[in-house]
């Protein structure tokens, strides 16, 4: 890193801001399929993003040749597109206040297993899906991703972040005739990824996960479609964690609502005049920025702009506060935000991401949610999510229903969709569970942007019960 | 770049020691990238980015990784020795891999796709001066994408091709737009600017104030942008031949032969078309045509090497992702200028969007109408309709509902930039439908 930093400041050029952005990612996953380990496949991304502001103007320039040589010829590129971009962009870039921060963030601490014991591990855990001549196929993985991250600037900032991610995921399919029903450990797009060691395995309850997920896939294939109607909704957080996602997360990111994602990632319904009074949903609701949740999948120490990040209330007591915006985003809509400015990847710039973003746990037992239920559903687990483009029409599809009658558990449901629309939905949550119905989790391809970007984000929530919702299942 | 890459390939091959054998996938490009809002550039930049994925295998075990590289071949020779070396290491942890194919039929190919481009500040000025007074938002990708392959067998395959992709939407209020593109391999001015007086057009419409209608059936056109979002649900392990075989495609009953579509849908992946490679990521050459639907039954499938020897198959150019890259859909008979007429009071659908399973099992999706979506009335456009979910079985939408489709096609090339700017596409006809359900 060192070097890095003597070639930026040896090559650094008079404008009024240049900052460099160097990543380097290591990722491998192993998976194995039928017990059998399917190929191995190890990437190493490398490379730097240089980036001016001058004289208003602003460009970017990323490049995988780290040689002087490169990062001259990248810089002299963005200085170009910085000249081109003056006084026909949507801002004066020479007005934006720029990050002097020195700091380090790491990971926290964790074990590691050699490639030997995961492939053991995992073909363990293979071998138990194999219970039915039904199960008709399964999969079990773990990828693991080590990334250092390097942020200099003109400005005087030196930010070193090391992160260390474990994402496990296990997936079983029982067929019968044409219908078919998978289930998985977390969803089927990895839900228990977070950072650390090998002990995110242990949390995600992947020991003894194979025959678990084998049973209850078997099980739904002979449920029967979940009913139509309206009816009480009980959310457990492998849900959860979608609902926030796509209908608080994404309606609240700043350059939506500014209108930079119209014509990709939709737009918001969030307007800014709506920030400070908006009833967002009912008093139970709290919902946090929360960079600093050890061990969560987005947690960071600065964003990749180089603002401190700090847990921040967005929605208190049902009430809206702030948006999802970075440095840009807030000078641009002259509102306050949070340190929320990141890019996937050397090649590609930050832009308005949602990094931790959670519910704050309720005082409501698993139990006390449950009992209070006359007629309902429990859902849990995503497979399914369509919203419409200001994220406000929404309707989503679990792997996993069970219907909740006079208060008790009651016959499993496959199937099970439910439609809502944002801006009230949350109005109707009606209990919010306790921490021990708490569950960190999150999602490693969040997709946004233009160019297009898949970044990781991170989701903790309780349970959580909502009051009549459109509830209803698969074709007959 | 194709001497670099070459040079790169040769010197991996000349690394191999006895029994080892290397492919290489090459995917390297020098982009621009300017993002508008409100007319105005929000993001501009450059990347040059450069990777190269490199498997090695020996005595039936094999492990790949990828890295980004310099361009600079002396410095990244040493990248490969480096890499090479951890293969080895860890093909000894490895056991033998029993579905395993390589290709060791020697086919060599180089398509370079010819271009004509202005700079990009040239096309920067002209979009710049044809958003004037008008709320445009969008990306202008512009550059040359690369992709290789080589084996140590001696296969050398080449991909080259310097395009243009504009795509943009013109607002009017809220989520009120036009949306529109400009692609391809060269640039004319007239035709942009025509392809603008359009959209402006269009977006004149909807100043108009917009309606609802209630959940229910309506009859429906949609444009080959709209179809195109729902065939491509086709790609979500639909058309696989490992989803087919583990009973997890939606098109399960489309096999069983319990569902038929209707007769005149002929989908097939076509690599004539030019919009991908010609080759995938493992050395097998693509077929000219692989049917897919034929006269609204399945008529094929997409196999990878892989599901090839796990399921005693040949290989047919797919890549372990088992996705179509180059679908095209057979026209019909009903002409542009009698759509509207055609369609007579229902909705005509322009975009739709985000799109998901709502049951797998009988293929039923669920997604949003967005963007210009129209309400018409007997031949004429009435209002744009606010956005509405439909939630329907795609056996319906192109079995018994399709009535009629275009005899225009539109090439929509795939815009995605995740990574990588993507390759690929679709060439498809809009589509006449009896009735499609909205819910909500």
């Amino acid at each position: 890193m060192d070097a890095l930093r003597k070639l930026f400041h040896d090559i650094m050029p008079a404008v009024d801001f240049c900052s460099l952005r160097f990543v380097d990612e290591c990722s491998e996953e192993v998976l194995v399929r039928q017990n059998i380990l399917q190929p191995m496949h190890s990437r190493r991304s490398s490379g730097a993003m240089l980036t001016v502001i001058d004289q208003g103007g602003y460009g970017y320039a990323a490049t995988s040749d780290l040689s002087r040589h490169g990062l001259h010829a990248a810089i002299q590129q963005a200085i170009g597109w910085a000249r081109i971009s003056a006084g026909k962009s949507v801002i004066d870039f020479s007005k934006l206040p720029q990050s002097s921060v020195v700091g380090n963030y790491s990971s926290p601490a964790g074990s590691s297993l050699s490639r030997k014991e995961l492939i053991h591990l995992l073909m363990q855990e293979s071998v138990t899906c194999q219970i039915d001549t039904r199960i008709v196929d399964w999969d079990a993985s773990i990828s693991q991703v080590s990334t250092e991250q390097l942020f200099i600037s003109s400005a005087g900032a030196d930010i070193f972040q090391q992160f260390q991610y474990l994402i496990p995921n296990l997936s079983v399919t029982a067929n019968q005739g044409t219908e078919t029903q998978t289930r998985s450990l977390g969803g089927q797009y990895n839900g228990f990824c977070r950072q650390g060691g090998v002990e995110v395995l242990q949390q995600a309850g992947f020991y003894g996960a194979g025959k678990r997920v084998a049973t209850e896939a078997l099980a739904l294939l002979q449920a029967p479609n979940c009913p139509t109607g309206r009816m009480d909704l009980l959310l457990l957080p492998e849900q959860m964690m979608l609902q926030i996602h796509e209908s608080i997360g994404h309606p609240l990111e700043l350059d939506r609502i500014l209108g930079d994602e119209r014509n990709f990632a939709g737009t918001s319904f969030v307007r800014p005049d709506m920030f400070g009074h908006f009833r967002y949903g009912s008093e139970l609701l709290n919902v946090t920025y929360d960079p600093g949740m050890e061990a969560q999948f987005a947690s960071f120490g600065w964003d990749d702009d180089g603002s401190i990040a700090e847990k921040t209330w967005l929605i208190r007591n049902g009430i809206l506060e702030k948006p999802l915006g970075g440095a840009l985003s807030q000078a641009r809509a002259g509102m306050a935000g949070v340190a929320n400015s990141r890019a996937c990847n050397w090649n590609r710039p930050p832009i308005d991401r949602m990094a931790n973003l959670n519910i704050e746990a309720g005082s409501s037992s698993l139990n006390d949610m449950i009992a209070s239920v006359e007629y309902g559903v429990l859902m849990d687990t995503n497979v399914s999510w369509s919203i419409d483009d200001s994220r406000n029409k929404f309707q989503f599809g679990c792997e996993y229903g069970q219907m909740i009658r006079q208060g008790h558990l009651a016959e499993l449901v496959r199937n099970p969709n439910y439609r809502g629309i944002s801006e009230n939905f949350w109005r109707s949550l009606k209990m919010v569970g306790d921490s021990s119905t708490l569950a960190v989790m999150g999602i490693p391809y969040c997709g946004k942007g233009e160019p297009s970007q898949l970044i990781r984000v991170g989701h903790a929530s309780p349970a959580c019960l909502f009051e009549q919702v459109d509830v209803f299942g698969g074709e007959a | 770049m194709q001497s670099y890459f070459l040079a790169l390939a040769n010197h991996t091959t000349n690394k191999l020691l006895p029994e080892e054998v290397t492919t290489c996938w090459f995917s390297a490009e020098s982009s621009d990238f300017v993002r508008f809002n409100h007319s105005a550039i929000r993001q501009p930049g450059h990347v040059v980015q450069i990777t190269l994925s490199l498997q090695l295998i020996c005595g039936g075990s094999h492990a790949s990784m990828s890295f980004d590289l310099s361009g600079n071949l002396e410095r990244d020779v040493l990248l490969v020795n480096h890499y090479l070396q951890d293969l080895r290491t860890q093909l000894a942890d490895l056991p033998a891999d029993p579905h395993l194919l390589i290709a060791t039929e020697i086919n060599n190919s180089t398509q370079i796709l010819p271009s004509a481009l202005p700079s990009v500040t040239d096309m920067l000025e002209q979009i710049l001066a044809a958003t004037q007074n008008v709320d445009m938002v969008g990306l202008l990708s512009t550059g040359t994408q690369y992709r290789g392959f080589a084996n140590s067998y001696g296969q050398r395959n080449w991909y080259e091709s310097s395009n243009v992709n504009f795509d943009w939407s013109l607002f009017h209020t809220a989520d009120k737009a036009v949306k529109s593109s400009y692609a391809g391999l060269s640039w004319n001015a007239v035709q942009f600017q025509d392809k603008m007086a359009d959209a402006r057009k269009k977006l004149a419409l909807l100043a108009r104030p917009p309606i609802t209608v209630e959940p229910g059936n309506y009859r429906v056109y949609l444009s080959p942008t709209a179809l195109n979002e729902l065939i491509s649900m086709l790609n979500w392990n639909g058309l696989s031949e490992k989803a087919l075989r583990t009973r997890q495609s939606c098109l399960l009953r489309l096999q069983s032969g319990e569902i038929s579509m209707h007769p005149m849908l002929d989908i097939s992946e076509d690599s004539r078309t030019g919009l991908a490679p010609g080759f995938q990521s493992q050395g097998f050459i693509k077929p000219d045509v692989i049917p897919l639907i034929s006269a609204g039954k399945l008529g094929g499938s997409m196999i990878s090497p892989r599901s090839a020897r796990e399921f005693g198959l040949s290989a047919n150019g797919a890549d372990l992702d088992e996705s179509a890259q180059s679908m095209v859909m057979r026209a019909g008979n009903l002409a542009s200028d009698d759509i509207l007429s055609r369609l007579g009071t229902g909705i005509y659908i322009a975009n739709l969007w985000y799109l998901n399973f709502s049951d797998r099992a009988n293929c039923r999706i669920t997604g949003m109408t967005r963007f210009a979506t129209f309400w018409v009335e007997n031949g004429e456009i009435k209002a744009p309709l606010n956005v509405m979910r439909f939630d329907d079985s795609l056996f319906r939408i192109l079995g018994e509902n399709l009535l009629e489709l275009t005899e225009e096609t539109e090439i929509i090339m795939d815009r995605h930039s995740y990574n990588e700017r993507h390759t690929g596409g679709a060439i498809l006809p809009g589509a006449l439908l009896r009735e499609m359900h909205f819910a909500s």
